[in-house]
């Protein structure tokens, strides 16, 4: 059984299909990319997998299990975690504290337990610290953790967030233009860490991107978008080989 | 072993931080109370001792709600009306059922927090999911509903119980022995007074252990993260409403402690545009603004400076409004600024700098 | 019967006055995208410029509006340029608590230069009353003069906005901002215009709430503004229509409550509108949604 089966997935706004006919299977363990031209409806189907939107057709299934038109925070308790093209941390907390709020539902403890500061309160807090250390050091951003998040240079709180994510224990991670901003040897970096994601945390990746180097570089396979509309899909080489995808993306 | 060791430092820091709080409290307690013992305290200065506990605690309270969820309420004095005639009317309809002083106050707090509660419960459900504005606005336009709505309301109680009426006290068909305890626009009148410095010094202690450790837990993250950003927050499986909720409720119970001890202090309690209206709810908001949005402690002695200084520099008092206005545009303009932050930011590094290489 | 269509009539007037202030809040909020919570307070600056005009100076009805609408214009334009302009990028709670700020500065100087005692203003109406149906409904000078402004405000605002550039500009700008910047148009003046009209029918607010209600006190404006702003949040947030509508039918809500109802349950009674118009329609009654990018 596919990780990601999505089938007929597509929303209007208005007078405007954004998103139609959307189909799409992960298998576990993959490396997706999802990528198009500008505008093609990228987000846009990352916000329909998340429950931001709400599709008018089409399923999700997750892992066999449907979540269309689920809300946001079911979506994430049934296993999808996302990152945002415009990095979305919590700037007024430390980097260590936004990666403990990624484990709130994986470790917890009741408020009056926290109020009180009974035992539990102690116990759980312990380990929630090392857990959460224990996903900055992938990211190298252990030495960090009692900064604030919003003082993190652009490269790190990207990766911040990624590490949050990933503290919500997924089984598909989403993310979107993770190497957006950042020079050519942040965005090797970038690789490596997406590739040990997946490899050490039995992960699966679907990303948006827009970045070549890192597209061919780590994407096992490619879904084009374009005008909201599936253009081809298939492995990365063959895809971006496509004179189809090619002419989508330098217009004519 | 360094992994611990670097857990416990951090912990510390916090605890660290919380304690000299704490002390602050406890010092001043003390010295106050040397003070009035040798006699070296005005009868106007005693006067303040309790409303200055009052204040503390509504606003740490609306920090609660303002710094720690990020949310403007604007109604914040409506919890406290709600906790004074809650306590009120119970303290007076308990008066021969429970002779003893402080057990009867003990229950009137409870029951004044309880209330005040179940009112931010009320609110909170619909307000909670506007926005910033519009949350605002309903926040004030509840404050004036509780305040306006205490005004037509008759409670008496005689041998057959209490009995409620919206018109006047004779509609309250009680019997000739019956006592009426909300008269209407003539509020509340007899009620013990219970509240004391000392209860006040507590109460704020309270105040502080619950709100301090709410900040520093698990779902205090929550509601900070909710503060911070509300969509990554749902992202990563946060129950927004639940956490907004919680905290919107807890600065409410909080609240109504407050009106407790200020209907205690009392022996007339009316709810009128001055004490209960959105003109109050403002003033605590400037409080909490002058001391530190999200400053607990900044609230804190924003609150105790800002109740004893009017008093002390009564030659001012006409200025002193003005001086309230105008230092809080100035703080805000200054502290939230964008472009001004960035002329801050850029000097502060170019100093920095050119130290470090000196 | 009588007494109701009386009653009616006088809450469309007092809904005039709203709508009045609620058309300046409204394009505030939509095209600078902020609750200006000082608004009520120009307008008690106006009535007091009026006041010092007529009763102190001398001078005709005429005069003072005249150099009230001025004044408020000025006021308004330089309340945005100091107090908002800087916080503009900044979230909008801090905006809202600066205005929250500039409010009480308004009162507290209005309470320095004119003391807290009431003001009693002479009104700026010299139409009479009108007296319909052998003296059985007496419509006041003033609520006729306070409904034809209304009305006339209202379409010249409308065809402000539709017809010149100035208008159009400012419709780009609540619409998108930051486009509009890019098309050359320049944002700050265009909101530094929107400051002058809201602040402009201040004052004529201010002048009529007052030849309505005769006692001016440094307060006088705040309420006011207030209910304003449930107003304009009724009849939908951003829509010139909308503050119009809004406004007049929180009038007549307001004046009927007073006369069936209570008096003291009134003010309730018209923030209770506010609340379940924002529970069961937040957009207001002529509003549109806007959707938050994600």
């Amino acid at each position: 059984m596919a990780l990601l089966e999505i089938d007929n997935l597509g929303i209007s706004f208005g007078g405007l299909r954004a998103v139609d006919n959307f189909s799409i299977t992960i298998e576990k363990g993959q490396l997706y990319g999802l990528i198009g031209p500008n505008g093609a409806g990228k987000t846009t189907i990352f916000n329909l997998l998340t429950g931001v939107y709400k599709p008018n057709t089409g399923t999700i299934l997750l892992d066999g299990e449907n979540i269309t038109g689920k809300k946001t925070v079911d979506i994430n308790r049934a296993g999808i975690a996302r990152t945002f093209q415009n990095i979305r941390l919590f700037k007024e907390l430390t980097v260590l504290d936004n990666v403990k709020t990624g484990l709130h539902n994986a470790y917890s403890y009741g408020t009056v337990t926290g109020i009180l500061r009974l035992p539990k309160y102690f116990k759980v807090e312990k380990e929630m610290d090392e857990r959460a250390i224990e996903l900055l050091k992938v990211f190298g951003l252990d030495e960090e953790k009692d900064i604030l998040a919003s003082n993190l240079p652009y490269g790190k709180q990207r990766k911040l967030e990624i590490a949050r994510a990933l503290a919500t224990g997924p089984k598909l991670l989403l993310l979107d233009e993770p190497a957006a901003g950042m020079n050519p040897n942040e965005t090797t970096e970038l690789m490596d860490t997406i590739r040990f994601v997946r490899d050490n945390f039995d992960m699966t990746i679907l990303l948006i991107e827009h970045d070549m180097k890192l597209v061919s570089g780590i994407c096992e396979r490619l879904t084009v978008l374009n005008f909201g509309q599936v253009l081809t899909q298939g492995k990365t080489a063959d895809v971006l080989n496509d004179p189809e995808v090619i002419k989508a993306y330098l217009g004519e | 072993m360094e992994k611990s060791m670097k857990i416990n430092f951090r912990l510390n820091k916090t605890l660290k931080s919380n304690i000299i709080t704490y002390g602050i409290v406890i010092a001043a307690y003390i010295i106050v109370q040397l003070l009035v013992n040798a006699g070296q305290v005005s009868n106007l200065m005693k006067g303040l001792l309790v409303p200055i506990c009052i204040y503390t605690i509504m606003a740490i309270s609306l920090n609660l709600t303002v710094g720690i969820l990020g949310e403007l309420s604007l109604g914040h004095a409506g919890f406290m009306c709600v906790g004074a005639f809650s306590s009120a009317l119970f303290s007076i309809s308990m008066l021969d059922a429970i002779p003893n002083a402080g057990i009867r106050f003990f229950f009137a707090i409870l029951i004044g927090a309880f209330f005040a509660a179940l009112a931010g419960i009320v609110v909170g459900i619909p307000v909670l999911r506007l926005r910033g504005d519009y949350l605002a606005i309903v926040t004030l336009a509840f404050g004036e509903i509780i305040k306006n709505v205490i005004n037509v309301v008759y409670i008496g109680k005689d041998a057959s119980g209490l009995h409620f009426s919206t018109k006047n006290a004779m509609a309250l068909n009680m019997t000739k022995e019956g006592t009426v305890i909300i008269n209407g626009a003539q509020g509340i009148t007899g009620t013990p007074k219970n509240s004391t410095f000392t209860i006040g010094v507590i109460l704020i202690l309270i105040t502080l252990v619950i709100v301090l450790n709410l900040i520093h837990s698990r779902s205090g993250r929550a509601i900070m993260s909710v503060r911070d950003n509300r969509i990554a927050a749902e992202s990563i499986g946060i129950n927004i409403t639940k956490y907004k909720l919680m905290a919107f409720t807890i600065s409410a119970a909080l609240a109504g402690v407050a009106g407790v001890l200020y209907s205690h202090n009392l022996s007339a309690l009316t709810a009128t545009q001055k004490n209960f209206g959105y003109n109050q709810s403002i003033m605590i908001l400037v409080f909490v603004v002058l001391g530190g949005i999200g400053n607990i402690r900044g609230s804190m002695i924003a609150a105790v400076l800002l109740t004893l200084l009017p008093e002390l520099l009564r030659g001012l008092n006409t200025y002193r409004m003005l001086i309230y206005a105008i230092i809080l545009i100035v703080m805000m303009i200054f502290n939230w600024s964008p472009k001004l932050i960035d002329l801050r930011k850029r000097y502060f590094h170019k100093n920095r700098a050119e130290k470090e290489r000196a | 019967m009588m007494s109701f269509i009386s009653y009616f009539i006088n809450g469309l007037s007092l809904g005039s006055v709203y709508a009045i202030i609620a058309l300046g809040y409204t394009m505030v909020y939509g095209i600078a995208k902020m609750l200006n919570f000082a608004h009520g307070d120009v307008i008690m600056i106006g009535g007091y410029v009026v006041f010092t005009v007529v009763s102190t100076m001398g001078l005709g009805p005429v005069a003072g509006i005249l150099l009230a609408v001025i004044l408020c214009t000025v006021l308004g334009v330089v309340i945005e340029g100091v107090a908002y302009r800087p916080l503009r990028m900044a979230s909008p709670l801090a905006v809202l608590i600066t205005a929250i700020g500039v409010s009480y500065l308004l009162q507290n100087i209005a309470l320095l230069v004119f003391g807290s005692n009431p003001k009693s203003f002479t009104s700026v109406v010299t139409v009479p009353a009108l007296k319909l149906l052998q003296g059985k409904l007496i419509i006041s000078g003033e609520t006729i003069v306070t409904i034809i402004s209304c009305i006339i405000i209202m379409i010249g605002l409308t065809m402000f906005i539709k017809k010149t550039r100035a208008g159009q500009a400012m419709l780009a700008v609540s619409e998108d901002k930051g486009a509009a910047q890019l098309m050359g148009i320049n944002v700050d003046g265009t909101i530094a215009l929107t400051f002058a009209i809201g602040s402009a029918l201040a004052a004529v607010a201010g002048a009529l709430l007052c030849s309505a209600y005769p006692t001016l006190t440094p307060y006088t404006g705040s309420m006011p503004g207030i209910k304003a702003f449930v107003a304009a949040v009724f009849g939908g947030i951003g829509s010139i229509p909308g503050a119009f509508i809004g406004g007049l039918l929180l009038g007549v809500i307001e004046n009927l409550s007073k006369a069936y109802i209570s008096s003291q349950l009134s003010d309730a009674i018209v923030f209770g509108v506010l609340i379940v118009v924002l529970l069961v329609k937040p957009t207001g009654i002529l509003g549109k949604k806007i959707n938050e990018k994600v």
